[in-house]
């Protein structure tokens, strides 16, 4: 740092230094610390085109997903000028295609970062037009991949971004061509030539796929463009199967992004059978492909998915349950959340396969399961699982001890207002049962939790308590005058008048419509 | 039906819902400042429609800051188009304009493009043949067809979408709200007007021609362009032997330092590249002695070594002899010319032969007979070793006003300078005009100013005239007067004999016309006429002394350098005028520093 007043040389080598060797967030704090911002910023206004280019590629570096350095930057002054506005100038299309790349990035890097809002002129008007260009077919293939790349970290999270990226320049058009290479001629022709393209092959495949994904993360209209592009589901599904893990997890990727669509999912996701590739990609994986590729497998799983029953017959059951014990987060969060989606609506079949699959153990291990999105979602499997009342007396039949076990687990314990009322509805549906209404009515210590949770401050959990009630006192069924006695005896009726006065007019219903059961 | 509506910035204009009523209104052009300002898209500021029973507009001038059109049909045969004034110049190089959405009425029919004289106004832009637009209920594109290919997003109210016309490889790119939308159309045939076409009723938009900051950055695309313009200039292949193109710029380089006659740079540029120099270095020295001469007024001297140093070269040449004496005579009332200059007594040493300096200290660039010391093109430009005395400042770059004051009052009795610093040139320039002793011109400063830097000479020129306006005619003395008179006689017997022998010739007359003129002033030198009286008047018949002399040594009447740069102008007004858009980005005087 000390020698950056040194000679041009000196400067250019240490900025040289820096960039190559700040690898990470530690290492950013170092240089920070250390005033490397303060030191180099000057630089980018040195009269040497190599000092300035480092001092850019030096930033880039420092202000990778880092906020401080990021914030920092916003505000750093160079002769008289903001830093942002001195990137801006260097996007310039005069300036050499290296420099527009590299400050594209820096302004990308501190937007992503939060120091530059992602509606500021410089983003929309200057950044993302600049990227854009360096996917054209003009461009040297290492700066349509490393401006593919870059484009797509820019827009990921926003829409608007993403809407206008995808009418500039015809991109999602021009990233078609990312998969032309080698071109046929060129392997006959020029051999130095195919070299280079093979070289570069996988790498621009990979950025095409990322910023196809991040183009069509949020946008029903750009998914169906994207589709629409020639041949694309095809180099989808090629992609999947690539030797490239890089390239494979891309097209995953991009495939997880495009299986947010509903109408594709019904269309060209079932005309391609994109299943079967996305089950082998399942295999064997390496955890980063098995998160996105699970995640998709989530959505190929939803109950309109023409997919779904392919893909269970295909033993995804078995591949989900095994998701669900890695030590992976995200990977236990996707095979139980894949699994939920699965339970949905299914058939007795699937779901003691799921349940079977799954062993009681591990359900129980899943609902003590440290993080919350794991919880909701085995809550909500049980909630799936316990439909249709056929199903809900067969289950409880052979887990009724079990289940009741956990839910009383769950309602003793520390948790949230949502995981509460999911617990409740799963006690709901329990007492839809015909015989599994009995497996509420003969435990005491859950009969005094719904009453608890029936005047609770919480008028969502009141509501969920309330479908419980209403379900047990529900007239017309079998032993429901023993039911409405006992309920009576423990105050619920008085509970029941108290709640028919409510203000909120969900609970006054809910009231009302179980006081007419004793009535009647 | 349509109309028209047109808003003026000018409060005393009409009011926005002017309605035009009449069958066409021509247009006026732009003023030149506009011009410069947006070079490029100013020529269709104006908008002229030609809508038949439709209504019709047009309106132009600066005042216009709107082009407003509305629709108010309701089948395609409604639609109507309007169209700019003039077709694109290719020479523009790039062309840009923008549309606003205003309202898109009832179905926002809209279609913004191109297309040629002659296409039906009553359709939307793209329709026809040579016509080409794109349309806002679809997004399509429309190229000379009744269908439409997929092209970039809708278009309504609020939007604004620009036309870009690329006329280096004739393509044409949409932008919305400022974002480039890509190529629409390529191979587009040249001269396309710009054209908006609406349909339905309530369609409203506003064109922007340049008179207001455009949304979409087309400084930026033209950067783009002139940059890729200019690289390919560079990397232009040249020469296919190795060594050839070296040789050929060391020899043009020489050449021209040959033909202005700085000797020593050319023995030295000769020396260090291993060339030959054409012409005698004698030879060099006399022409430069003659043209010393000349640019310092004293043209009896330079007429008289003439003849000696080349005997027959005026007296085969009878009008540049005339052209010589003109000068002679407008030389002496300027008071600057030898004859008259020993009657007025103001220098007693101007018989002093050149070059030997009438001062010791005075610059030693002056003495080319030490010939190291001629300063080359570039050295003369900033080396500051000469500044050993004021006078030597005429080789230097700054020069302090009390300095130059103490010296011209040692030297004239009326000296007025006030300006307080000048540069090489013009100090050299101003000590022409204030004084006799012209020793102290330096060559190299004389004729670089002469070569390139046209506009510092120019920017002179209202200097010296503000010196000059105390001058005396023949400098102030009795005996000048009378035998400036009598040189006029001569002159003028002169000048009817060379009509007798060559015939008319009527630039020599209005030059012996233009040189007596002179005397009907009272004050010549602020005279309609007294421009002949400035210095920079010398340079061209120093010029054409200099070719006249080359010439009889069989040497290119001009340096193959100038050629060169003049070649190039050409071409470029060439491909200006055949429409080759990529003139626009390239000038001689990008490449001359």
């Amino acid at each position: 740092m000390a020698l950056l007043s040194r000679s041009r040389y000196t400067q250019e080598y240490i900025c040289q230094i820096f960039s190559h060797c700040c690898k990470g967030p530690d290492h950013q704090t170092i240089l920070f610390n250390h005033g490397a911002v303060q030191n180099i910023a000057h630089l980018l206004v040195s009269t040497s085109y190599k000092v300035r280019m480092q001092a850019l590629k030096c930033f880039s570096v420092l202000a990778f997903e880092n906020p401080q350095v990021s914030m920092t930057l916003v505000n750093v002054l160079v002769d008289g000028e903001l830093l942002p506005q001195i990137f801006v100038k260097m996007l310039q299309r005069d300036k050499p295609i290296e420099m527009q790349l590299t400050s594209a990035k820096c302004l990308t890097y501190m937007c992503r970062a939060g120091a530059i809002r992602t509606d500021d002129n410089c983003i929309v008007l200057k950044t993302l037009p600049c990227l854009v260009r360096m996917c054209s077919k003009e461009r040297l293939l290492e700066e349509r991949v490393e401006g593919a790349e870059t484009l797509a970290y820019l827009i990921e999270t926003d829409v608007e971004l993403q809407r206008i990226a995808s009418i500039t320049d015809h991109l999602i058009a021009m990233l078609a061509d990312y998969f032309k290479y080698p071109s046929s001629v060129s392997a006959i022709t020029d051999i130095k030539r195919l070299d280079h393209d093979l070289k570069h092959a996988h790498e621009l495949r990979q950025a095409a796929f990322k910023l196809y994904a991040s183009l069509g993360a949020n946008d029903e209209d750009i998914r169906k463009k994207i589709i629409e592009t020639e041949n694309m589901m095809d180099r989808i599904v090629n992609g999947l199967s690539e030797s490239s893990i890089k390239v494979r997890l891309a097209a995953v990727r991009c495939l997880h992004s495009l299986s947010r669509s509903v109408q594709q999912l019904r269309t060209s996701f079932q005309d391609h059978a994109v299943w079967k590739p996305l089950m082998k990609v399942l295999q064997n994986a390496p955890d980063e492909i098995l998160v996105v590729a699970s995640s998709t497998l989530c959505n190929l799983l939803l109950e309109f998915s023409p997919s779904k029953e392919p893909i269970l017959e295909s033993g995804a059951v078995e591949l989900l349950c095994s998701l669900t014990q890695s030590e992976n987060l995200a990977l236990r969060v996707n095979g139980i959340w894949a699994l939920m989606n699965m339970a949905f609506q299914a058939e007795q079949k699937i779901k003691s396969d799921i349940l079977r699959g799954l062993s009681t153990e591990q359900l129980f291990q899943l609902l003590s399961d440290s993080d919350v999105n794991v919880l909701m979602k085995t809550l909500g499997l049980l909630r799936n699982l316990l439909s249709t009342r056929p199903h809900i007396d067969h289950i409880m039949s052979s887990h009724g001890k079990q289940i009741m076990q956990a839910v009383t687990l769950i309602l003793e314990g520390e948790h949230n207002i949502e995981v509460k009322e999911q617990t409740l509805c799963i006690l709901a549906n329990i007492a839809d049962g015909t015989t599994a209404k009995e497996l509420i009515m003969t435990n005491d210590d859950i009969l005094q939790k719904i009453k608890y949770y029936m005047s609770h401050s919480n008028a969502k959990l009141q509501l969920a308590a309330m479908f419980c009630i209403s379900n047990l006192v529900w007239n017309e069924e079998e032993g429901s005058q023993e039911r409405q006695d006992k309920l009576r005896d423990m105050g619920i009726v008085d509970i029941l008048h108290k709640l028919s006065q409510s203000s909120d007019p969900n609970l006054c219903d809910k009231a009302k419509t179980a006081l007419q059961q004793y009535l009647a | 039906m349509w109309q028209y509506i047109l808003c003026k910035k000018a409060p005393h204009s009409p009011p926005p819902g002017f309605h035009h009523h009449a069958s066409t209104i021509t247009s006026t052009a732009m003023s030149p400042s506009h011009r410069s300002h947006v070079p490029f898209m100013v020529y269709d500021f104006c908008i002229c429609c030609i809508l038949s029973p439709l209504l019709c507009l047009v309106f132009c001038g600066e005042e216009c800051c709107l082009g407003r059109l509305t629709g108010h049909g309701k089948t395609p045969k409604d639609a109507a188009s309007v169209r700019a004034t003039h077709p694109i110049p290719a020479a523009c190089g790039i062309y840009y304009f923008e549309v606003k959405i205003v309202s898109k009425g009832r179905d926002g029919y809209m279609g913004i493009g191109l297309s040629a004289q002659g296409v039906n106004m009553n359709r939307l832009p793209g329709w026809d043949k040579h016509s080409y637009g794109y349309h806002g209920d679809d997004g399509h594109s429309f190229c000379s067809s009744g269908t439409g290919q997929p092209y970039g997003p809708t278009f309504t109210t609020g939007d604004v979408i620009g036309c870009c016309v690329n006329l280096i490889n004739n393509t044409c790119f949409y932008t919305k709200n400022g974002h480039s939308l890509g190529i629409a159309f390529t191979d587009l045939p040249p001269n396309l007007y710009p054209t908006v076409g609406l349909q339905t009723p309530g369609e409203v938009v506003d064109a922007n021609f340049g008179q207001h900051p455009f949304v979409f950055d087309i400084e930026d695309y033209m950067r783009e362009w002139r940059t890729k313009i200019q690289a390919q200039i560079d990397r232009f292949p040249i020469g296919d032997r190795e060594g050839e193109w070296q040789t050929m710029i060391q020899k043009m380089v020489s050449s021209y330092l040959v033909h202005h006659g700085y000797c020593a740079t050319a023995e030295a540029f000769a020396r260090s590249t291993d060339q030959t120099v054409l012409e005698e270095l004698a030879s060099i020295k006399n022409r430069q002695r003659i043209q010393k001469l000349v640019l310092a007024g004293r043209m009896g001297e330079a007429i008289e070594t003439t003849q000696q140093l080349y005997p027959s070269l005026l007296e085969r040449n009878p009008n540049l002899l005339f052209a010589l004496k003109v000068r002679q005579f407008i030389e002496m009332v300027n008071g600057t010319d030898s004859e008259v200059r020993c009657l007025g007594g103001h220098s007693p040493k101007s018989q002093d032969s050149y070059p030997v300096s009438p001062r010791s200290f005075s610059s030693p660039s002056m003495s080319p007979s030490h010939g190291m010391n001629i300063h080359s093109l570039a050295t003369s430009k900033g080396s500051s070793t000469h500044f050993s005395g004021y006078e030597s400042s005429c080789s230097n770059g700054v020069i302090s006003n009390k300095a130059h004051q103490s010296y011209c009052h040692s030297k004239h009795q009326s000296t007025s300078l006030n300006v307080p610093e000048l540069n090489n040139i013009n100090v050299s320039r101003s000590q022409q005009a204030n004084s006799y002793s012209s020793n102290d011109v330096d060559m190299e400063t004389e004729h670089y100013s002469n070569g390139v830097a046209e506009t510092s000479s120019n920017g002179f020129l209202n200097e010296v005239d503000s010196s000059q306006l105390r001058r005396q005619l023949c400098g102030g003395s009795q005996a000048a007067i009378e035998r400036m008179i009598h040189f006029g006689r001569e002159l003028q017997a002169m000048s009817e004999q060379l009509r007798r022998e060559c015939g008319k010739n009527t630039a020599n007359k209005k030059m012996l016309k233009d040189a007596f003129s002179l005397l009907a002033y009272s004050d010549p030198w602020s005279s309609p006429v007294g421009n002949q009286l400035d210095p920079i008047q010398r340079e061209p018949v120093c010029s054409v002394l200099n070719s006249a002399i080359l010439e009889t040594h069989n040497l290119p009447k001009q340096p193959p350098l100038a050629l060169a740069m003049g070649q190039a102008s050409q071409c470029l007004g060439l491909m200006a005028r055949s429409g080759i858009g990529s003139c626009a980005f390239a000038t001689v005087e990008d490449y001359l520093h």
